[in-house]
């Protein structure tokens, strides 16, 4: 055993197992402790305590256990957790998925350290959120409304634009009458290089490059690193956030990925296994993340989630969607019918939601802030797409002449909702009344009995005549 | 002499502790250097495991645990109603400031405010006779709560020896000073205190034959709830549980509503706290808050905590219901307080049972529910209180066979089963009515039948089987189409589909339809069933179902739940005659042409 001056050195590694490493002739090393792991020929790697007794403590490498060997490992305790330097010269950088630089410049000048694994917000202290982002996505303001301060996932499948979809989101979103720009955070984790360059290409040239932080742990690089990088990344932003003010976009691809490498130190540590291998844990670790977006009473700032996940095989009741809808304030659902159909975004709006939705509304639309009828245009138009879709099932068994009259109103306006309202370019931004513009004329093939969520006075004003009967 | 042990091993929320040979199962330690709680949950030789209530982040091994010879309990006494408490009864008001808009450790705060001066008005006098759960005076807690001070239930039988003047007082003062059979003196404040682990004893245990009305359609009419009941809310995702869940503590009529979000998201919490001083009891005309009490330990607050939470919620709740008040508690969600238990189980590496949760489930869940009930209470004067609880179940997957679910569905009355395909086509509350099920009806159809109508179950019944009715056609309308049918069928469908959207379905963001009274619920279901019966008169006498479609009084039925308040029942007669006059006119044409 030797000393250094940092901390104590321990050359004692008594066993090496997945991602794991146990440390003998420890003293006293703190549980969360961050570790230092020098192989044979002095290359360093970052480790962190998972569990910690007299003369033991078991710690999870970062960057893998690959070469490393039981002889020739020394393991340095460095007495602090994980802490990421902070400042704002963040911006405009890209750093890997453990914080460091990975653009060739120095190391950002620190204002000050924080812990990675941050801290709860006292749910006294949050603010609830209630300003509207307008997203220039039809589906998304109309149906599905962003808020500042919310957590709305993507829940995709292999192959579907939600890569697009979410950068289309970054470069568009504003909260209208204020003209502030987001910042963006964005954590790739375990995705492929395009992927990651895909979204570097696309800040860059709409000149967001600037008010962003890319955090990049890209496919071939440490899995166990992943379980780091959303944390790195979520610390950057709350300090964007909450000492800066700025108003934050985080976007986090893919959870998935994140998800798998928690199971594969679940797994190495034999822990007992919940649902498909996963920890029983997963919900609690998944908060941890997910919690960490909203607003603070007194603070200026707010950080907005989005994170994407792939459901293995399309499975939304896979643990890894299932725990996250249960966290998330929501969901955007892309629909891998409406994918084949070539509708862009295909966003599947019966399994999609924004919980924020509602109240935020009620909140603003008394404020004047929003138009009256926003949020029972957005269910009509809800209840009308599930009834055509319910129609479409029935008329495949019985054929169309099977259907009265208004069942046929109903499956014309699925088709043009899809078509009209759903469907939009990749470079259109339309505002909130480019979207009830077009709600109303997709709602307008319909008879007026049938608009039974709007009140009459919305439909009086809005309700474009004729087209129900051409 | 508090037990005294070092810390030997920790892992996450679990730590062992070494010298712990005198600690006591459930005993409250502080662990470490910044004394952090903790509770003993195993002991193995001198060595206990503790479970710690904060994120155990820096501990390190040989740092002290100190016994503190107590169970972990709460504080009861005025000064509760309208506090946001944390899992462990601290007030996260005096946490933030305290340590800021983040939540971090070892911060200590007094559950109940302790420098604060309460009105006492003393009820009784020197020479009475005392025993456990009886009451020595009031504090107006709030506009609303008439804090009545108890005896702390387990104390011997007494006399009264010395009281103190009406006037103020703190919490911690004493106002009755009483003396026992053998002349042991005992001082009593406005406050004791209670191990949350135990229940607080009762005189006797009462029908709940009482419904706890929640303004809400389907829950009070289809499948009410009563009042010392319990009941479970499963639902996958998105299904609005949690506005379900509101709503019932919006609008429940109970004296005191105890809100617990046990592992659910932050902003719940927090629209909880905007919107609840803004809403208006129907029955007080005072803020809803006034009437609450909220218990936040969300999804990333530390998770042994989350586990207690419960417990803290329902000795509190316990609490007023011995003072002779009806209350409600919610817990969003069960799920997530079993899996707390579940994780502290796996670090404690015991056998699990099914899906890695411990063997011991079952007989937890069924110890909580077991805390519910409507009773006669200890003490003088004698008085009736109750505990009706309602907890959320997260199914994984949506799968009500998973352990979780289907425990609990084993030890509630009521199951109020979410269905995802009703919420995916905006049917909210999206209540299932063919798997909900309610098992009060019979014991509170006397309370309808007395207070609302004598024909309350008969109309409820109707109405429910021609949802029931609906249901089976619904099959052939599946494989063969709706033409199918016989025009009598294909009323019931017609009718049924009314029934949903006009009476089912309920807006609890529009200000009139958030809440329904039992007078409105009655004579809307009354309508519906009325329609029914017309309607199936005029088909029987040949009148062609399009013209009944095109009824002018169908649209305002399908309106009269944001149309009509629940005040303005006159207005609801009038739509009912509308409805009767048009079937005569029709059937009238009809019988002229034949």
């Amino acid at each position: 055993m030797s000393k250094s001056s940092s901390g104590l050195e321990y050359s004692k590694v008594a066993e090496i197992r997945g991602p794991l490493l146990v440390v003998d002739g420890v003293e006293r090393a703190a549980f969360d402790e961050l570790v230092e792991i020098e192989d044979d020929s002095g290359n360093r790697r970052l480790a962190r305590v998972l569990e910690t007794g007299f003369g033991k403590a078991v710690v999870q490498v970062f960057e893998g256990t690959s070469g490393l060997s039981v002889s020739g490992t020394r393991a340095r305790f460095l007495g602090k957790t994980m802490q990421l330097p902070v400042s704002d010269q963040l911006l405009g950088r890209v750093f890997d998925g453990l914080g460091r630089p990975q653009d060739g410049l120095p190391e950002p000048v620190a204002k000050t350290f924080l812990d990675v694994n941050g801290a709860p917000i006292n749910p006294e202290r949050r603010e609830y959120p209630t300003d509207l982002i307008q997203t220039g996505v039809s589906v998304i303001d109309g149906m599905l409304t962003l808020v500042r301060g919310q957590k709305l996932p993507i829940f995709s499948g292999a192959g579907m634009p939600h890569n697009m979809l979410a950068a289309q989101i970054a470069r568009q979103a504003t909260v209208v009458g204020e003209g502030e720009e987001f910042a963006v955070v964005f954590a790739a984790v375990g995705v492929s290089h395009s992927e990651a360059s895909f979204f570097q290409r696309t800040l860059a040239e709409s000149g967001a490059i600037r008010r962003s932080i890319l955090y990049l742990n890209l496919a071939d690089d440490p899995a166990i690193e992943r379980i780091i990088t959303p944390r790195v990344a979520l610390t950057a932003a709350e300090y964007l956030a909450f000492e800066l003010g700025m108003h934050v976009l985080v976007i986090i691809t893919d959870i998935t990925n994140y998800a798998e490498a928690l199971r594969e130190i679940s797994a190495a540590r034999e822990e007992v296994p919940g649902r498909k291998g996963f920890p029983g844990y997963l919900y609690t670790d998944l908060a941890t993340n997910y919690e960490r977006a909203g607003r603070i009473k007194g603070k200026k700032g707010s950080i907005t989630q989005m994170p994407i996940l792939s459901m293995p095989s399309d499975d939304v009741t896979h643990p890894i969607p299932d725990l996250t809808g249960y966290i998330t304030e929501g969901q955007i659902f892309l629909g891998r019918e409406l994918f084949r159909k070539g509708i862009y975004p295909p966003v599947y709006v019966l399994s999609s939601l924004s919980r924020l939705m509602g109240p935020a509304l009620g909140y603003v639309i008394k404020q004047g802030k929003a138009r009256p009828d926003h949020h029972q245009v957005g269910n009509q138009l809800y209840n009308a797409y599930a009834r055509a879709v319910e129609l479409r099932a029935l008329a495949e068994i019985v054929g169309k002449s099977g259907l009265t009259g208004a069942d046929l109103r109903y499956l014309q306006f699925g088709d043009e909702f899809e078509q009209k309202f759903l469907n939009q370019g990749y470079d259109e931004n339309r505002t909130f009344e480019d979207t009830h513009r077009i709600a109303w004329e997709t709602l307008s093939i319909l008879p007026e009995s049938e608009l039974t969520n709007i009140k009459e006075d919305f439909i009086k004003q809005n309700y474009v005549r004729g087209k129900s009967t051409g | 002499m508090p037990v005294k042990g070092k810390i030997e091993w920790i892992s996450g929320p679990a730590v062992k502790a070494s010298g712990m040979a005198s600690a006591k199962m459930y005993e409250v330690t502080q662990v470490g250097e910044e004394k952090l709680v903790g509770e003993v949950i195993k002991l193995t030789g001198d060595i206990a495991f503790v479970q710690v209530y904060e994120s155990t982040s820096g501990l390190r091994p040989g740092e002290p645990v100190i016994g503190t010879g107590q169970p972990l309990s709460t504080t009861l006494g005025p000064g509760m109603i309208g506090t946001i408490y944390d899992g462990l009864q601290r007030p996260l008001d005096v946490i933030a400031q305290k340590a800021g808009a983040f939540i971090t450790r070892g911060v200590t705060a007094n559950s109940i405010p302790f420098d604060k001066e309460w009105e006492f008005v003393p009820s009784v006098k020197k020479g009475d006779d005392l025993e456990g759960g009886s009451i020595l005076g009031t504090v107006k807690e709030t506009p609303l709560i008439e804090h009545r001070i108890l005896v702390p239930p387990t104390a011997p039988r007494s006399k009264v020896k010395d009281v103190v003047k009406g006037g103020k007082y703190k919490v911690q003062e004493v106002v009755v000073t009483a003396e026992d059979k053998s002349g042991k003196k005992q001082d009593l404040m406005l406050y004791h205190r209670w191990p949350v682990r135990t229940p607080r004893p009762i005189r006797e245990r009462l029908d709940p034959e009482i419904p706890l009305l929640t303004g809400q359609r389907v829950l009070d009419s289809f499948f009410p709830m009563s009042k010392g009941g319990t009941g479970a809310i499963p639902g996958a995702f998105g299904t609005g549980k949690t506005v379900t869940l509101h709503s019932v503590a919006k609008w429940a009529d109970a004296k005191v509503v105890f809100h617990i979000g046990c592992g659910e998201r932050g902003n719940e919490m927090t629209e909880v706290l905007v919107e609840f001083p803004e809403l208006i009891d129907p029955a007080t005309g005072r803020p809803l808050m006034e009437r609450t009490i909220l218990i936040a330990n969300v999804s990333n607050m530390p998770v042994a905590a989350r586990e207690a939470s419960i417990y803290t919620g329902v000795t509190m709740a316990e609490y007023y219901r011995d003072m002779g008040y009806d209350t409600v508690l919610v817990a969003d969600s069960t799920s997530r307080w079993a899996e707390a238990l579940r994780e502290i189980s796996g670090r404690l590496e015991e056998m699990p049972a099914e899906e890695g949760y411990p063997s011991y489930l079952a007989s937890r869940l069924a110890e909580f529910y077991e805390r519910a009930g409507r009773a006669d209470t200890l003490g003088t004067p004698a008085r009736t209180g109750s505990i009706t609880l309602i907890g959320a179940v997260s199914p994984a997957g949506g799968d009500f066979t998973e352990p979780v679910t289907s425990q609990t569905i084993r030890f509630v009355k009521n199951f109020w089963a979410l269905d995802a395909r009703l919420a995916y086509s905006r049917h909210y509350p999206s209540i299932n009515w063919m798997s909900s099920y309610s098992g009060y009806i019979e014991s509170v159809s006397k309370w309808w039948g007395e207070r609302v109508d004598k024909e309350w179950l008969s109309i409820r019944n109707e109405a429910y089987g021609i949802l029931q009715r609906e249901d089976a056609l619904k099959e052939i309308v599946r494989l063969l189409g709706p033409e199918a049918l016989p025009d009598e069928e294909k009323l019931i469908l017609d009718v049924a589909r009314m029934i949903q959207i006009g009476f089912l379905q309920q807006n609890a963001y529009d200000d009139t339809d958030a809440y329904c009274s039992p007078q409105k619920q009655f004579m809307m279901m009354k309508m519906f069933v009325q329609y029914h019966r017309e309607a199936l008169k005029a088909v029987r006498n040949g009148v062609p179902l399009s013209k009944l479609r095109g009824m002018q009084v169908v649209a305002p039925m399908l309106r009269a739940k944001f149309s009509i308040k629940s005040d303005e029942l006159g207005k609801l007669g009038a739509l009912s005659k509308q409805m009767f006059d048009e079937f005569s006119s029709i059937s009238g044409v009809q019988e002229v042409r034949a």
